[in-house]
């Protein structure tokens, strides 16, 4: 367990010098690079919880960026840019959409919940290109950032790297206390044998309700802050293969570990950002590599960490 | 002479054109210990499972402690006192023995939406949880995998765990299943000594556990109880020897 | 709002019902019998645009250009099937939807690097331009017709091998004992191998007749699946007579949301609120009527299986 402790140190001195060493070496790019990765970890993390640990193969999960990130851009809309606001109405938006959608597909099972959430999610998308009001299918432009009271600014792309870093470590942080409290060990105990669960006398629906609305409000704070990152919301980020690469982190990182989310982001996007580089039609290797991923590679990152990345 | 704890009235099921569950009757004082029996197919496992709350039967009544319980589902049934084991063992193969029955204590703590404090860290639920380990003989097996424990440990698990939620009404699903002989002899001793604590139903096929155990026994042929009573007295009875046996000399 | 209008917005929306009962049928089948969530059944359906267009410009005839764009379909299925699909029957839904969903990046892409991005155009002979009257004075374009007419046909021509024959007995014993037809000595794999193929080719010949009506674009296949998920899930999986009911309303319920909600609408609220609303909510509509179903029917409207 002590390498493993060393190694995830390791990681997070890494991301800390990511700023600096950039700078030095002139290619700001990479700290544009790791903070994008470092919000979508934020969801991955999120994910993880209903998913890896809960059991909810939710296909739908990139609603919540959406919903998050609109909440940003239609108060700047109207003018204001108060980042508390903005981002407490992200998380708050978001918390209720999921608590929606959650009370009508919680209740089922299997592959209609996998259709039904990817379902809801591709009904936010069109009705976020109908609004013609905030852009539609355009979307539209975050022209002042989230303002905190002169605390930070998120124009500086070094402070707010930071700040998804903090957010980051934070989120994996409050879902790792999550999931070993009573309420999670009922959620993984759910997913491990609902047979079993009920008759001891957990009825799982409430559980998993909750399970969903916690994390879609974590998942409605990554798109508050993707809405700064790019300066930019569209319909976009609301796209149901984006759910499909969300899963695909979670999956690729290790399914209820901790660090594996935040694995399984950087090693996805860092080889989308590759294989872009290498071809215009990156997609037609990514697909199969995914393909493969699935069928030889299950267990993934974080089985590799010393300790073998068995949750605890 | 205590009252009837379980009152169950004219218990019907059907999948399609068959009829798993035909009209059965049953009462179960408190503190008895009633084995069902019957050979394979007859529905035994059917009436467990609606008795657990598994099952939503399609007419008659189940009363419990004087309260009608047809309409409440199986984690309801475990609040107000009911514990089952499966026929196929079914525990947290994923978490530890302790785990496991961990979870069975904390299923009757209270309710489970506490956020932040550790479980594995709260006494309340790990010394209840590492007593009934030792009571069935688990103790030293308290950390280890329920996936890696031997098929009799699991089913040693099952009961710990249905123990832990301290029930009033024990539904055991062959609970000797797939033992060898020791094992299932340590089960028997183990069961009987809950005997008049608790009220147990108890599904099985191994004749000596069920005639050690049982104070009333009740013979299953087809969804319908055929008899009804003392162990001795079923034994002798000539149509249950047909059921079992054929006809036979 | 005349009745004439109202009837061929009704028509449509049959056209539409019948090209999404296409789609619904196929998944529903394999997911009923491999128990396989394929995703990339949407990629099928682009794969039968694309490759009777490049057919129909290849031989410069229609009718042949349809038969080899089904057969090549029908191939191609095959092959997925074997080279990538089979292991997948043996593990968990997420892993089955996570494997397809590679298969959608890798299909969309590909096509991309042959056909490019922008959309094709497919040309209609003269014999299926043009119109019919179906009221004095009122046309309807005949293509669609012979798109609804084609829809019912395969529809009774399933119904027929399903419930009539051998085949159909050994796919709906396959649906709910896997082991028993196996060890009845029946090549499970060779059946699962023609039930995905022939899923493929329905799923082509939706995209084929899709064409000169939508887009041929990569990534048409997800727009269209996942209003056939609607289908399914509020016609109950694995029954094809739920795909069938579950694709006439969501065709119907869509086409006619789309074509008379905001001016419905206008009738209650203010034109521009209508304007801004309307299309937002048509588009949304069949969604709304998902979650309707579900709230009363969880397992849908005609489940096939008990569990």
């Amino acid at each position: 367990m002590r390498a493993r402790t060393l190694v995830l140190a390791a990681c997070v001195l890494l991301l800390l010098a990511v700023p600096p060493m950039a700078t030095a070496l002139g290619q700001l790019y990479y700290i544009d690079l790791i903070r994008r990765v470092m919000i979508f970890a934020i969801a991955a993390v999120s994910l993880n919880l209903i998913l890896g640990y809960g059991g909810l193969v939710s296909f739908g999960h990139a609603a919540y960026l959406g919903v998050g990130g609109y909440s940003v851009g239609i108060l700047a809309f109207y003018g204001v840019h108060n980042g508390w606001l903005q981002w407490s109405l992200a998380i708050l938006a978001s918390a209720l959409v999921a608590l929606v959608i959650g009370a009508i597909s919680v209740r089922t099972r299997g592959i209609y919940f996998i259709m039904i959430t990817l379902a809801f999610t591709q009904m936010l998308y069109y009705l976020g290109i109908s609004v013609e009001e905030y852009g539609g299918d355009d979307g539209m432009r975050l022209k002042v950032k989230s303002q905190f009271s002169g605390l930070i600014d998120l124009n500086d792309p070094v402070a707010s790297y930071y700040l998804a870093l903090a957010l980051l470590l934070g989120a994996i942080y409050l879902v790792n206390r999550l999931v070993n409290s009573r309420f999670g060990m009922v959620l993984r105990a759910a997913k491990s044998n609902e047979a079993r669960s009920r008759a001891i006398g957990f009825s799982p629906y409430p559980y998993h309700l909750a399970a969903f609305v916690i994390s879609g409000a974590l998942c409605g704070l990554a798109g508050a802050l993707l809405a700064n990152h790019t300066a930019y919301i569209t319909p976009a980020f609301m796209d149901w293969t984006r759910s499909g690469e969300i899963m695909f982190m979670v999956i690729l990182g290790g399914m209820a570990t901790a660090p594996g989310p935040a694995l399984g982001a950087f090693a996805l996007l860092v080889v989308e950002d590759l294989l872009a580089g290498l071809t215009q039609h990156w997609q037609v290797i990514l697909g199969p590599l995914l393909v493969l991923c699935v069928l030889f590679f299950r267990r993934g990152l974080a089985g590799l960490l010393p300790g073998g990345g068995k949750h605890g | 002479m205590a009252d009837a704890i379980l009152e169950v009235r004219e218990l019907r099921k059907s999948f399609g054109a068959l009829a798993a569950t035909d009209g059965i009757s049953l009462e179960v004082r408190e503190g008895e210990t009633h084995a069902i029996i019957g050979p394979n197919g007859a529905g035994k496992t059917t009436l467990i499972s609606q008795l657990a709350g598994n099952l939503r039967p399609d007419s008659g009544s189940i009363r419990f402690a004087g309260e009608d319980v047809t309409r409440l589902s199986a984690p309801q049934r475990a609040h107000k006192g009911f514990a089952r084991s499966f026929q196929i063992t079914s525990i947290y193969r994923d978490f530890s023995a302790l785990d496991n029955v961990a979870l069975a204590v904390q299923a009757h703590d209270g309710h489970s939406f506490r956020f932040w404090r550790a479980a594995r860290e709260e006494r309340a639920l790990r010394e209840p949880a590492r007593a009934m380990l030792e009571e069935v003989g688990l103790g030293a097996r308290a950390g280890v995998l329920a996936a890696n424990l031997a098929h009799g440990e699991q089913r040693q698990l099952e009961v710990a765990m249905a123990l832990a939620t301290r029930p009033r009404l024990l539904l055991l699903d062959e609970p000797v299943a797939g033992m060898g002989l020791e094992e299932s002899q340590r089960m028997v001793q183990f069961l009987s000594g809950l005997k008049g604590k608790r009220t147990i139903i108890l599904v099985e096929h191994d004749m000596d556990a069920v005639f050690t155990l049982a104070d009333r026994v009740s013979v299953l042929v087809y969804g319908r109880i055929i008899a009804s009573g003392a162990p001795a007295e079923v034994r002798a009875n000539p149509e249950v020897r047909r059921a079992y046996l054929g006809e036979e000399s | 709002m005349n009745l004439i209008l109202v009837f061929e917005q009704l028509l449509n929306g049959l056209q539409f019902g019948v090209m999404l009962f296409l789609m619904a049928a196929g998944l529903t089948l394999v997911f009923g019998i491999m128990n396989l969530v394929n995703l990339a059944h949407g990629s099928l359906y682009m794969v039968g645009a694309y490759l009777t267009v490049a057919a129909v410009q290849w031989t410069g005839s229609y009718p042949l250009g349809v038969l080899l764009g089904l057969a090549g379909t029908l191939v191609v299925g095959m092959l997925l099937e074997v080279v990538a699909l089979r292991t997948l029957y043996e593990r968990d839904h997420l892993d089955q939807v996570l494997a397809t969903f590679g298969l959608i990046l890798f299909f969309n892409e590909l096509i991309a690097m042959v056909w490019g991005r922008t959309a094709l155009f497919m040309s209609l002979p003269s014999y299926l331009q043009g119109h019919v009257e179906i009221f004095p004075g009122s046309i309807y374009p005949l293509y669609r017709v012979v798109v609804i007419g084609v829809g019912l046909v395969v529809g009774a021509v399933l119904w027929y091998v399903v419930a009539k024959t051998r085949l159909g007995m050994l796919i709906r014993a396959g649906a709910s004992n896997r082991t028993m037809v196996a060890a009845l000595g029946i090549n499970i794999r060779l059946l699962y191998t023609v039930v995905f193929g022939f899923g493929a080719a329905l799923a082509g010949l939706a995209g084929l007749m899709a064409g000169p009506i939508y887009a041929v674009q990569p990534g048409m296949g997800e727009l269209i699946l996942i209003q056939v998920f609607v289908v399914i899930v509020i016609g109950g999986i694995g029954s094809i007579r739920g795909a069938l009911v579950g694709a006439l309303v969501v065709g119907v319920v869509d086409t006619l949301g789309r074509a008379f909600l905001k001016p419905l609408l206008g009738h209650f609220i203010s034109p521009p609120a209508a304007e801004a609303a309307g299309p937002a909510l048509a588009s949304m509509l069949i969604y709304l009527l998902m979650a309707v179903v579900l709230a009363l029917r969880p397992e849908g409207l005609f489940p096939a299986k008990s569990g």
